[in-house]
């Protein structure tokens, strides 16, 4: 299936190759660099591209391109997916997804590479298994390792994989034993002009953080499990459970995994918790435009909105932009002509206001369409949906795990229309 | 790194001096001289190999891997690293092996070096140390050892671990890679691998299947159910490609179910059938021949691959979408969209690669998508590729509905920032003008206004798009015709130019006036025009010349004249053709008459078709259709066959058996043996909670029992190899654990499993046992416990049960068609305790867990089970007064039972009477007004009702658990009557069993707003037990929880629709006072259903 992977900075060099089956020449990359020119933006690069002999799929993560060769048919979403369960490993080994964590910890890079596809096919992608099989590395563990010369590779032979709970390791030992789970929730809005929503929808994931020892079996329940539209789990979880009772019965994984992630019905009207209150006019025959934009709380089931932040690309013709703002700071890059506008907290009392006079080329024609404005936000202790979690039930251990749930809400793709 | 380098090459000297010896002869091949650059740093890495200190070694390895990583060249050290492959050092090791396959294959005489190790490791007892051999040993592609590898794979294919024979499948493709010759011994490996029953195994051996020999699907028929049930415990990446050869699969083996689609599909649940009273059961023979029944094994696949919607991973989500796509019947296609549209909240690889795969099935059903519209509404922020597909889907899925909302939509797409999205909206208006007809003036409207739009490119797309639609309907529209004339001296993206000068000449009788002058205008600019402009100039002027020739012959010479001399040949070819068309000279020919004709015949008007709608040949979800065209190795999906193969060929070895008899009895009976097997396996799964494990390890037993009978089969010859056997031994005792914890469920499963096989045990049954058996088959747990006895006593006799199911099978095989009418009859007097309902209710745990919750000494697993309903009311409701039914009188019932139609709905029963003296035909459902949500399926018509004859038919209906009234009409011959059916509460309920121990747990989650009480008095002649258990279970449908305690009584149910608990507790307190508590997640149902139980206890 996957014939080669290579992977590939920004600056276009190829700093590192591995090969599942004979060896495939950079030359192939050419084909790459040739789209990458057409499309101008990254973004825009095709994930899938024919060459002669060689079909190349890619992804674009944290400023790296993930490039494979692949040579016959086979589903293309089979090795994107691969390719992003590729680049989470290296994000949960090294801390960072980036070329310098890659090229630093090389070995472990070819280990895990090594580990996870034989001949082309998948192999073992649990974290679990792989952390098993190759120790991610710690600082402590470096300089260990530099005194005694013992190494990454578990001397110890996995036995995950053999076992029918493939993502949980045996023998896990905790002296504290905790289980988190944060409930993220990400709001998916588009707003029109007038400040009425065109589609909204909440996006959410249950992440958990659980350490606890031996062979726990958790059941996670809902307060009100029917807002949960469609739902995608962890192979952990019991389908059937789920479909009969509605609630989450598994073993974890031990550490940091995503349980499930949902979408909640779209028939619920979604509250959106700010509003935008905004004037950008650009003035006929003159090189000069305005801005005024006022954001403030709405419906936010009285928790502060924090973390606001306000993105605009804005038209090519833009020059400059003179602006002030009663809170937070703002920035413009006249280069990629993004302004970005740091806002914090939201107090109710005392909106934040950004305003102030937009310089544009002289002599281009006005733009002809208003930027349009993306937000981010956070919500503490709320799920925006109303969803609750009921409660945590243990079984098969004897200990008292210590338990935690965390809300939390965020603006997803929030794009004020204006 | 460099600092490391440095520091060990001290180190590396000093050892350098001991093996200065060993290093000369593995001097490099002259080959390598390229790299001299490189040698002195390769040989300070030679010295650290060859030194004696690990950590030395270990650090040169590392940095090899690094050259090897950023594609420098490291093959000159290969003599170096070779030697330490037999490192004791696991990490060495490892690095070695990595180097090992990457350039085995240039070196392969000195890589023949380390075979010896790998064969020695092959041996080892422990399982990852043969699985890594044999890995590295099929990786390093050195031809010679084609012959050593085939033994290893042979050998691996039966070792005992599944991890080994995991390995043994990867490397069965890396062989055929290697030496395509080895082929057929390849696939007799295959062959045996797709036998094995562990889920470790079986995507890997799917995976060397399609590479190998994707054509063999006679290796497939025996293994498709075991794969399909197997499918939801095997890893991620194996469902993708066990998904995608099943759907190859299936459409070879299946007949199509779109034929008689949306009409009425007889489901094949058989069970249906079954239900039917006998003389109904007669019509529906004849109309099961008419219309389509699925093939069970057809429906297994659909049903085993929908929970796999709910994968996190995007690619066995899409893998089960174009499953359902090319299977299934098209109304069940929908279920898809949703998981579908939760995919695009991905990052945009999947989004783009799933957005294709809608655009294409858009196209067909527009349906599927409909109701997403909105979340298809493009971002500014999207890449342009994201919005284009996006934008494509939307067209796609315009309708009259809703095209108003998706111009709005349109209005701020076109003003974006990015222009060659805007334009790609214009042609997304174009082509909603030409499919919706209402609004193409609306639309066309608005593109003319985009005519003054200050950016060219989308001025120039909205002539090109306005050109499409005038064409369409060229009657009315001078007007704009004449706006696009004035355009012209602004434009100047050619295409633009090119299509208002074609509109212009096409139409030039409507503007006589301004024609002319147009060509007057693009004469004097022609030789600064582009190609494609100039070739319109001259078809104006051509068509001008032809319509008015008075005001335009000279210009048109004139233009002739320009285009004679043009630089492009394409312009001067033209030239010459349209003046010897139309041009009157001596030489002119024939044609010339015609040239009116020729230039200004009507042209039929361009489809505006969406780019997707040549990629659906390919199959969803494939790279081919990703790209669109065909990639090499993409195996075509055949379409449906006329005629499906026999289904018997997928029955596995016990039922073969079965098969050599229906040989003998005659092909009509073929299917009923299989059919049969395959309803029950269904049922076994409903009820017991058991699973695919139990499942196949009653498989497994039974396919053992087989070997020992020593039956003539002909696969279990080549099945039984050591490995298989002592796997199913294990897997056996495995079965026997699990028997101790819960011995009545394995059980039963397998009983009827068997059973269902046809392998009826009961030796010294009468003749009579055919009803029982099928009864027993129908498990009803009071008769199952009664053969659970048997079916133990005989499990120490399989030499006695394998002679007694030879005997017993064709026995049962002849009488089943004759006796149907028996048959049938008395099934229905056990439907009550046959549950099909019971599917969400039962279904507790997921298959790969079972075992691991066994062992837990707290099992988190309560045991809810539906039961039979404890009291059948008599009390029946009006549901037609024989008055106002002019004779006919109608009165409905609940029978309790679990409903046949579907879970989710109640079953009534319905006695229709005839009072008239005069026969009444084809009573039957008319129109049903039912709210949202709710469903009915109707009875089946009744033909004719004798005068004073009476008749009961049974209906379902899913009220949704609600109260609400269902209101349809009755109709007959000449007359219709609306009636209406309300449940009771109590009875949109299905009594559960459960433990105590369970109730109270189940309690203790719904409390809260779940929960609803009432203090009551109750009549002193109620306060008795059994008293107050025959009043609450009259009054709903409860199951009885045995209690502890005198004074508390406890009943539970599920509701029929979402199968919410329904916990119910009466508790007695002191004088004549009783606490009734009712917690459920349906608080309405669960308030009415304390208003309905209040007086039931209180009155006398």
């Amino acid at each position: 299936m996957i014939h080669s992977l290579f992977l590939i900075n920004c600056s276009g060099d190829i700093f590192l190759e591995k090969h599942w089956k004979s060896v495939v020449s950079q030359s192939v990359c050419d084909y790459f660099f040739e789209a990458q020119e057409k499309a101008v933006d990254v973004e825009n690069v095709p994930p899938v591209i024919p060459t002669p002999h060689h079909y190349l799929i890619s992804i674009y993560r944290d400023k790296i391109f993930f490039v494979s060769v692949i040579q016959t048919e086979v589903p293309p979403l089979f090795v994107i997916e691969f390719l992003h369960r590729v680049a989470d490993t290296f994000q949960d080994y090294f801390g960072e997804c980036s070329e310098t964590a890659i090229k630093d910890n090389v070995v472990i890079v070819y280990e895990l590479l090594e580990e996870m596809l034989d001949n082309g096919f998948p192999l073992a992608t649990e974290s679990n298994i792989l952390k098993e099989l190759i120790k991610p590395p710690t600082i402590l563990r470096s300089v260990v390792n530099s005194i005694t010369g013992s190494s990454n590779v578990g001397d110890t032979l996995p036995t995950g994989q053999l076992s029918n709970i493939p993502w949980r390791r045996a023998g896990v030992k905790y002296t504290n034993n905790e289980a988190y789970f944060d409930v993220i929730e990400e709001i998916d809005a588009i707003i029109d002009k007038s400040g009425s929503t065109v589609f909204a929808e909440i996006q959410g994931v249950i992440d958990s953080c659980i350490k606890l020892s031996g062979m726990p079996d958790l059941s996670l329940s809902f307060m009100n499990p029917r807002l949960l539209d469609d739902v995608s789990f962890h192979p952990c979880i019991r389908f059937k459970r789920w479909e009969s009772e509605r609630v989450l019965s598994f073993i974890p994984p031990d550490g940091n995994f995503r349980l499930i992630s949902y979408r909640v019905s779209s028939q619920n009207l979604v509250a959106i918790p700010v509003y935008v209150k905004h004037m950008i006019s650009f003035k006929e025959n003159s090189s000069s435009g305005r801005f005024d934009v006022t954001i403030g709380p709405k419906q936010n089931m009285g928790k502060t909105v924090e973390g606001v932040v306000m993105t605009v690309h804005m038209p090519k013709a833009v020059l400059n932009m003179n602006l002030t703002s009663t809170q937070g700071t703002y920035t413009f890059d006249p280069v990629t002509k993004v302004l970005t506008w740091d806002v914090g907290k939201i107090t109710p009392q005392k909106l934040p206001n950004l305003k102030g006079i937009v310089n544009l080329q002289s002599g281009a024609p006005k733009p002809e369409e208003n930027p349009s404005l993306n937000i981010q936000f956070k919500i503490q202790q709320l799920a925006i949906s109303g969803l609750k979690v009921n409660r945590l039930d243990m079984y098969g251990e004897k200990y008292k795990p210590f338990k935690g749930v965390k809300y939390i809400t965020k603006a997803g793709k929030f794009q004020v229309r204006t | 790194m460099a600092g490391n380098g440095l520091s060990y090459s001290e180190q590396g000297g000093e050892a350098a001096p001991e093996l200065a010896q060993e290093a000369a002869p593995t001097a490099a091949p002259a080959a390598f001289g390229l790299f001299s650059s490189d040698t002195k740093k390769n040989e300070d890495l030679k010295q650290m190999l060859e030194s004696s200190k690990d950590s030395s070694k270990l650090d040169a390895m590392k940095r090899i891997v690094g050259m090897i990583a950023k594609g420098k060249n490291a093959s000159e050290l290969f003599p170096a690293v070779v030697k330490n492959v037999a490192s004791k050092n696991i990490e060495i090791k490892k690095l070695v092996y990595v180097y090992l396959m990457r350039y085995a294959e240039e070196q392969q005489d000195l890589a023949l070096l380390s075979i010896s190790t790998f064969q020695r490791a092959l041996k080892d007892p422990n399982q990852l140390i043969r699985a890594s051999a044999l890995r590295v040993l099929s990786s390093i592609r050195v031809p010679i050892i084609v012959p050593i590898m085939m033994l290893a794979i042979k050998e691996a294919s039966s070792d005992l671990s599944p991890y080994v024979r995991k390995n043994a499948a990867h490397a069965i493709q890396k062989l055929y890679s290697l030496d395509p010759e080895q082929k057929e011994m390849l696939i007799e490996v295959i062959e045996k691998l797709l036998k094995d029953r562990s889920t470790l195994v079986a995507g890997s051996v799917v995976m060397a299947f399609e590479e190998v020999c994707p054509d063999r699907i006679d290796l497939i028929h025996k293994n498709y159910r075991k794969l399909c049930t197997l499918l939801v415990d095997v890893e991620e990446w194996g469902q993708v490609v066990i998904i995608h050869m099943l759907t190859r699969y299936a459409r070879t083996q299946f007949v199509s179910p779109w034929k008689k689609d949306d009409e009425d599909v007889v489901e094949e649940y058989n069970e249906n059938n079954f239900y039917e009273s006998d003389d109904e059961q007669k019509e529906k023979d004849q109309k099961v021949k008419k219309t389509y029944v699925m093939d069970p094994d057809h429906r297994l696949l659909l049903r085993n691959t929908k929970p796999l919607l709910q994968s996190r991973n995007a690619a066995v989500v899409m893998a089960v979408a174009q499953l359902y796509w090319h299977l299934a019947p098209k109304s069940e296609a929908g279920i898809v969209s949703k998981s579908l549209v939760r995919l695009l909240h991905s990052n945009r690889e999947v989004q783009y690669i799933v957005l294709q795969n809608i655009a294409t099935m858009s196209i067909q059903r527009k349906g599927m998508f409909e109701p997403y519209l909105k979340s298809f509404y493009v971002r500014s922020t999207d890449p342009t590729m994201i919005k284009t597909l996006k934008l494509e889907i939307l067209t796609n899925l315009a309708n009259e509905a809703n095209i108003s909302t998706l111009l709005r939509e349109f209005q701020t797409y076109v003003k974006s920032q990015d222009k060659q999205f805007a334009a790609a909206t214009i042609q997304a208006i174009g082509r909603c003008a030409t499919n919706i007809t209402e609004v193409t003036d609306t639309c066309l409207n608005g593109l003319v206004c985009l005519l003054s739009n200050r950016d060219e490119i989308v001025v120039a797309e909205s002539v090109v798009v306005i050109k499409k639609l005038l064409q369409t309907q060229p009657a009315h529209h001078g007007e704009i015709i004449k706006h696009m004339a004035k355009l012209l001296d602004n434009i100047t993206v050619p295409v633009a130019r090119a299509s208002i000068l074609w509109l212009i000449g096409e139409y030039c009788e409507r503007v006589p006036k301004i024609a002319p002058d147009v060509l007057r205008k693009t004469a004097k600019s022609f030789t600064n025009e582009d190609d494609l402009v100039k070739l319109q100039i001259l078809n104006l002027g051509a068509k001008l010349y032809l319509t008015n020739s008075k005001q335009t012959k000279l210009l048109t010479q004139y233009v002739l004249n320009l285009g004679k001399y043009d630089q492009s040949y394409d312009i001067r070819d033209r030239t010459r053709f349209i003046r010897q068309l139309i041009v009157p000279n001596e030489k002119s020919g024939a044609l010339s008459k015609y040239a009116k004709k020729i230039f200004l015949a009507q042209k039929p008007a361009p489809l505006l078709e969406s780019p997707f709608k040549a990629r659906d040949h390919f199959q969803l979800g494939t790279l081919s259709h990703t790209l669109n065209s065909k990639a090499t190795g993409y195996l075509e999906l055949s379409d449906w066959p006329e005629v499906a193969p026999d289904p018997a060929l997928r029955n596995v070895e016990a039922a073969e058996v079965t098969k050599e008899w229906t040989v003998l009895l005659g092909k009509t009976k073929k299917e009923k043996p299989a059919e049969k097997f395959y309803s029950e396996s269904e049922e076994e799964e409903d009820e017991s909670a058991s699973t695919s494990a139990t499942e196949s390890e009653s498989g497994s037993e039974s396919e053992k029992e087989d070997k020992e009978e020593g039956s003539s089969d002909e696969s279990s010859g080549s099945s039984s190899s050591s490995g298989e056997s002592s796997d199913s031994e294990s897997d056996s005792k495995e079965s026997a654990g699990k028997k101790t914890s819960r011995p009545a469920e394995k059980s039963d499963s397998e009983d009827s499993k068997k059973k269902a096989k046809g392998i009826t045990k009961k030796r010294n049954m009468s003749s009579s046992s055919d009803s029982e058996a099928s009864s027993s088959e129908e498990s009803s747990s009071d008769s199952k416990s009664e053969s659970d006895l048997q079916s133990d006593s005989q499990s120490g006799k399989p030499g006695r049960a394998a002679s007694s199911k030879k005997e017993d099978k064709p026995v049962q095989d002849r009488k089943a068609p004759n006796k149907k009418d028996v048959f049938l009859l008395d099934l229905d007097d056990f439907c009550p305790v046959a549950s099909p309902a019971a599917a969400p209710a039962a279904a507790v745990l997921s298959p790969s867990l079972i075992a691991d919750l066994e062992g837990l000494s707290l099992s988190g697993s309560s045991v809810i089970d539906v039961t039979t309903q404890v009291f059948v009311p008599t009390k029946t409701y009006e549901l037609l007064h024989r008055m106002s039914g002019k004779g006919l009188a109608a009165h409905y019932h609940f029978s309790r039972q679990p409903c046949i139609f579907g879970e989710r709905m109640v079953s009534v029963q319905v006695t229709v009477t005839n009072t008239t003296d005069q026969k009444i035909e084809n009573i039957h459902i008319g129109e049903m007004k039912l709210p949202a949500g709710m469903r009915m399926h109707g009875f089946n018509p009744i033909e004719s009702l004798e005068p004073e004859g009476s008749i009961t038919v049974s209906m379902g209906i899913d009220f949704c658990d609600s109260t609400q009234t269902a209101t349809f009409q009755l109709c007959t011959n000449e007359d219709h009557f609306n009636v209406s059916i309300q449940p009771p509460v109590g009875e949109l309920l299905l009594p559960v069993t459960m433990s105590e121990k369970d109730f109270k747990k189940e309690q203790g989650m719904l409390t809260g707003m779940n929960e609803a009480s009432a203090t009551i008095a109750v009549a002193p002649q109620n306060s008795s037990s059994p008293v107050i258990i025959e009043r609450v279970v009259k009054a709903a449908n409860l199951g009885v929880v045995p209690s502890g305690q005198d004074n508390i009584h406890r009943f539970a149910a599920k509701t029929v629709h979402s199968g919410s608990l329904m916990l119910v507790t009466v508790e007695l307190k002191e004088s004549s006072t009783a606490q009734l508590i009712i917690n459920t997640e349906k608080t309405v149902i669960g308030s009415v259903l304390l208003r309905e139980l209040k007086p039931v206890l209180s009155q006398g």
